[in-house]
């Protein structure tokens, strides 16, 4: 009995020991809990499966998008690949221009706002749900998106605002409200208010919540386990100070930074690639079986297919219209030269990056597969694969890095952090289009949202991964909804665009200045 | 033949003693000067959004800018002088500039001050006076 009380009193001393991080913890989970049961209407209705089948209806809206698009423009993402190219190293740059933001600089910041996390977190989460075979359909939806991007972004421009001052704003909404007035159809106001809210959401979401809540996971892998909220803070500060206090040099170093990263990135990627050369055969092998029969992962095909093209739709952001504010400040007399550089960035961000993150996933063999039947096991929920040492997400794709070089799980860490912090910048940017669109211009009404920007930062940093990704991926898509309906209204404006612009071409009117 | 001499110009002292010695060299042979000024900018460097929204307006505010501050005051000292001057105002890497407009006026030469001691950055980097006697279509004087 004695014992027994002391045990007790043991017990007692022990929890009142534990009583601090336990209340860090439960701030977390509070967050976490409240934020998920708030959103799961929203998440559930954008991924609800077609009625009798496990297929996402949202999947193949976007699907169904890239292909009209590719069909509708004759495969413009093959035709004008060469010509894109030479746009963005100035072939055709007119030099009294010069000092204007050139088409290079159009792109690579398109790009530092899409190559983030979604190449890194969100490919890992592909192929450990959807197995390899997710690979093959990330890349088919990566070509065809390439000329949903071509669409949107071209429009982006056609339609911006100019101001007296010189600065710019465009994107979907003006688009929506000035491109449906043109052709005089209805309801332009009604979508633009709609993508704007979205847009708004998908900002805090995919854009903000997402980044946060990894690049915490990245540290807390790197230096051990503490409470995300204090992650949050750091970074809210950072981005407060670069947003609202305009320290516009700090984002600058990371948007020269971040380039650096996705080359080593790619080239480390590279490198493992070549030292298992004899590997390359195999894992398309696997990549190619996986997509057509699902090697034992939950769903088959079907998986396979779903997992693929959701993670490239959030990692390249075709049809969503982001890319189209972002091309929308850039200065040029032919809007569609901006429709033509944006085409390279799906292929950049999803052919190339995405896809190397998950040869070496599979190359390093993380993934467990029963030697007997090649069928790949699956862990007790029976949705995800059994990886080594149960990695998820950006732990998977460390682990894979890792095992071919330890040292790049810090490198890693830092392009996480960094990429975040980009892909953050760039979607408080969209994001504030969105609401000035939606409330008007004004240094108070955007400080308001620069401010709700920061806190869902912290917000971000502390919830768990599981509703964080589902409301980041709502978001995003529920842009593409709307995107979508205004790109199909609008496509023959951008058919006209580039019948005469490749008209001009060929007749030599648009010349070569280099 | 009449000569015409490109001075890089960017208000500086050695740039100062570049356009005397450009002033006195027009005035001995006849020629006239194009008192010319770059802004550094590559097509290749990295901006934020922000920056890219406000590219225009900025563009237009530092060419005004250099115009009022560095090629006004110039031009103005030369008044007295009595030649021909023009001015020419771009963006891009010096060099090259400098080179491209020494062809397009159809000068004869370039001539540049040396920036100080040479540093590390330049020894690195190399500097605008030694990419300008690699690359220039002319003949290059640099006045120390």
């Amino acid at each position: 009995m004695k014992r027994n009380i002391k045990a007790a009193a043991f017990a007692a001393a022990a929890m009142h020991g534990a009583a601090a991080p336990a209340m860090a913890q439960s701030l977390d989970e509070t967050i976490n809990a409240g934020f998920a049961s708030a959103t799961g209407w929203f998440v559930s209705f954008i991924f609800s499966p077609f009625p009798g089948t496990a297929f996402p209806w949202i999947v193949m809206w976007l699907v169904i998008a890239a292909t009209v698009f590719t069909v509708y423009f004759g495969f413009i993402q093959f035709r004008a690949f060469a010509h894109s190219i030479s746009l963005v190293k100035g072939d055709y740059s007119d030099p009294n221009d010069a000092g204007e933001v050139s088409h290079f600089q159009a792109l690579a910041t398109a790009l530092s706002g899409t190559v983030g996390l979604g190449n890194i977190a969100g490919v890992a989460v592909a192929v450990g749900i959807g197995g390899p075979g997710a690979t093959f359909w990330m890349i088919l939806a990566g070509l065809m998106g390439m000329a949903s991007k071509f669409t949107e972004c071209t429009l982006g421009v056609k339609y911006r605002n100019e101001y007296d001052d010189g600065t710019v704003s465009g994107g979907p909404m003006y688009y929506m409200t000035k491109g449906f007035k043109e052709r005089g159809l209805p309801a332009g106001g009604f979508m633009a208010v709609l993508f704007s809210v979205f847009c708004i959401l998908g900002a805090l979401g995919g854009g903000n919540m997402f980044q946060a809540n990894q690049a915490h996971a990245q540290l807390a892998n790197v230096i051990g386990d503490y409470p995300g909220w204090i992650t949050g803070l750091v970074f809210a500060g950072i981005v407060f100070v670069v947003i609202v206090g305009g320290l516009q040099s700090i984002a600058r170093v990371t948007e020269k930074v971040v380039p650096f990263m996705g080359v080593l990135y790619v080239l480390a990627a590279l490198v493992i690639l070549i030292m298992n050369a004899d590997m390359i055969g195999w894992a398309f092998g696997q990549i190619f079986a996986g997509a057509f029969s699902g090697l034992g992962i939950a769903g088959g095909m079907v998986g396979a297919l779903i997992q693929g093209f959701k993670r490239a739709a959030f990692s390249n952001e075709a049809g969503v219209g982001s890319a189209a504010i972002a091309h929308a400040a850039v200065r040029t007399k032919e809007p569609i030269t901006e429709g033509f550089v944006s085409l390279l960035e799906p292929f950049i961000d999803t052919v190339v990056i995405c896809t190397m993150t998950a040869l070496v996933i599979i190359i390093t063999g993380q993934l467990i597969s029963d030697p007997a039947t090649g069928m790949y096991l699956l862990d007790e929920g029976a949705s995800t694969i059994q990886t080594v040492d149960g990695n998820k997400g950006v732990a998977l794709t460390s682990a894979a890095f890792s095992s071919a070089f330890p040292i790049f799980k810090y490198v890693l860490a830092i392009a996480v952090i960094l990429f975040a912090f980009s892909t953050m910048i760039s979607w408080s940017y969209y994001g504030l289009k969105a609401w000035t669109f939606l409330f008007g211009e004004g240094q108070t009404k955007e400080l308001v949202f620069k401010v709700i920007f920061c806190l869902f930062v912290v917000v971000g940093a502390s919830a768990n991964l599981g509703p964080v990704i589902d409301f980041s991926d709502a978001a995003i898509f529920a842009m593409a909804v709307v995107n979508i309906v205004a790109l199909y209204f609008l496509m023959p404006v951008v058919k006209a665009e580039l019948e005469s612009y490749m008209s001009r071409l060929k007749s030599g009117e648009i010349k070569k200045f280099h | 033949m009449s000569h015409k001499i490109v001075v890089g110009y960017d208000g500086s002292d050695s740039a100062k003693a570049a356009l005397a010695f450009a002033t006195t060299l027009a005035g001995e042979v006849g020629g006239s000067l194009v008192v010319a000024h770059v802004l550094e900018w590559s097509p290749y460097s990295f901006l934020t959004p922000n920056e890219i929204e406000e590219r225009h307006r900025r563009r237009g505010e530092e060419l005004q800018r250099a115009e009022a501050a560095i090629l006004a005051p110039a031009v103005d000292s030369l008044k007295d002088s009595g030649l021909e001057v023009e001015t020419a105002l771009k963006y891009g890497n010096t060099a090259t500039t400098l080179g491209e407009i020494a062809k397009t006026t159809g000068a004869d030469q370039i001539v540049i001050g040396r920036n100080g001691e040479p540093g590390l950055s330049s020894r690195v980097f190399g500097s605008v006076a030694i990419s300008l006697a690699q690359s220039a279509p002319v003949p290059v004087t640099i006045v120390p």
